[in-house]
């Protein structure tokens, strides 16, 4: 008699714990990271977007601007150098690589900048229909690009409040070990392409 | 573990089991905290209501062609269930035209949750900006080099002859035209719907889980004659379980909130948005 009833609520307890665990913000930390790793795979995502544009944007260019050989030079080595960092999803708590990934890639946005100002000197090219629609897929991608970054930023610092407040705080610490993502640095300044001079 | 999940402690012995929470208005009011702490992030722009299929808030589009309009919209929901929404905005409140469209299309959410079918075309007068922004389920169709020709073709032209209800409906015109020449979209509904019946068997299994969990404890209780929790007598310890943790019930409360989706969009007019989202995709113009 005894040990039938005493098994029964060992079960019930184990039931229990499971749901008072979700209840106070067990699952809030996994889900809070699957986010921000998910978040963060859609920035790769639209910079991979931008990066495969690149080859026709540079092609098209080339048939109306030859002599503009280091701008497009630039845009070509830029792009294999921002290409070659890719940042793992379990990287994401490594500021260093996450900096790395985001050097290249403003490197690009500004090489890109120059090639499209450049452009501007080429009325050929710019009522060039392939270059039109280039253009046009290029900004779409770089709106993208912006949102997605606006998203992670977001799913980030959830996240690392979440870890850094009461209950998550507790969780973090003694369960799962988390450590803060690396946000973003905001360098707007480096996102605006550069001033051309003549 | 079990020394870090509040709410479960052992007790030496027989003392006091009177509180499981040594002050629960504390625990309210921390819980109050992270709630707040983990509220909807601060949206910089003040954003108008959904209440149509066209929000005219600059008041550009006289009645007789807003009734157009709105009948070209529906009539492509109900062939295609595709939610195209036209809205025009006094002012973009110091923002850039695609930030402001992002957040307008994430605020009404546009179109089907699973599909993401949704459109919106956002005309701002004031700042002479106008933009398609497409949901992540279009973007393959109504593709950004596409939106870009509709705005520089049908719409830029006439909003400089401050033709807005003209360039409007040429601009609803040549987004529908390019949505329902893809005949995919027609297939792709009949399965998603098919879906739909699936998950409401997901939505009330957690349900019944509860339901069969407070049975049981019931049971345990009336057997037990407690009142306030059950207690295991293990080896010399004894465990106190509450039952009805009032704290702890708050967490779960908010579980599944945000998917239920339209909330802010309002029943007003007997029109809200699906549940749609955006990722940027679209085109700009200015004139």
């Amino acid at each position: 008699m005894t040990a039938r009833v005493s098994r029964l609520p060992a079960i019930i307890a184990a039931i229990c714990i499971a749901s008072l665990l979700s209840g106070c913000g067990y699952n809030t930390i996994p889900t809070l990271e699957e986010q921000a790793k998910a978040r963060w795979s859609d920035v790769q995502n639209q910079y991979q977007r931008r990066a495969d544009l690149i080859p026709n944007l540079v092609a098209t260019v080339q048939g109306y601007a030859k002599q503009e050989k280091d701008v497009l030079t630039a845009v070509i080595e830029a792009r294999a150098k921002a290409t070659q960092i890719k940042v793992d999803a379990s990287q994401l708590t490594d500021p260093e690589k996450v900096k790395q990934f985001q050097d290249a890639q403003n490197q690009l946005t500004g090489a890109l900048g120059r090639l499209l100002a450049v452009s501007e000197n080429y009325p050929d090219l710019k009522s060039n229909a392939n270059f039109l629609a280039l253009q046009s897929q290029l900004e779409g991608t770089e709106n993208r690009i912006s949102v997605a970054r606006r998203d992670y930023i977001e799913a980030v610092r959830t996240f690392n409040t979440e870890i850094k407040t009461f209950p998550g705080l507790l969780w973090a610490r003694a369960v799962f070990a988390s450590k803060p993502m690396a946000e973003f640095a905001a360098s707007e300044t480096a996102q605006t392409p550069p001033q051309v001079k003549f | 573990m079990a020394s870090t999940a509040p709410g479960i402690l052992p007790r030496r012995g027989g003392k006091t089991r009177r509180r499981i929470w040594p002050r629960p208005e504390l625990a309210g009011l921390l819980l109050l905290c992270i709630v707040c702490l983990a509220g909807e992030p601060g949206r910089a722009f003040d954003l108008p209501p959904l209440t149509g299929r066209v929000v005219d808030q600059a008041g550009v589009i006289p009645a007789g062609s807003r009734d157009a309009i709105e009948t070209k919209l529906k009539d492509l929901e109900d062939k295609s269930g595709i939610q195209l929404v036209v809205a025009t905005v006094k002012s973009l409140q110091g923002g850039d035209v695609e930030t402001f469209a992002n957040d307008l299309f994430r605020r009404w959410k546009l179109g089907e949750a699973k599909k993401n079918n949704g459109v919106l075309l956002l005309v701002a007068p004031t700042e002479h900006k106008v933009r398609i922004e497409v949901g992540y389920g279009l973007e393959g169709t109504l593709t950004d080099a596409l939106s870009s020709v509709i705005i520089a073709s049908a719409m830029v032209p006439r909003f400089k002859a401050n033709d807005f209800p003209g360039g409007i409906e040429r601009g609803v015109d040549g987004i529908i035209s390019v949505l329902t020449t893809d005949a995919a979209e027609w297939h792709a509904k009949a399965r998603v719907r098919a879906e739909d019946q699936q998950s409401l068997f997901d939505v009330l299994f957690p349900i019944l889980m509860v339901l069969v969990i407070i049975f049981i404890f019931r049971h345990m209780v009336s057997s037990a004659g407690g009142t306030s929790g059950t207690l295991v007598r293990r080896g010399g310890r004894t465990i106190f379980i509450p039952y009805g943790g009032a704290p702890w019930g708050g967490g779960s409360s908010g579980w599944g909130g945000g998917s239920w989706g339209g909330s802010d969009g309002g029943f007003s007019g007997g029109f809200s948005g699906g549940g749609g989202s955006s990722g940027g995709g679209g085109a700009s113009g200015s004139w």
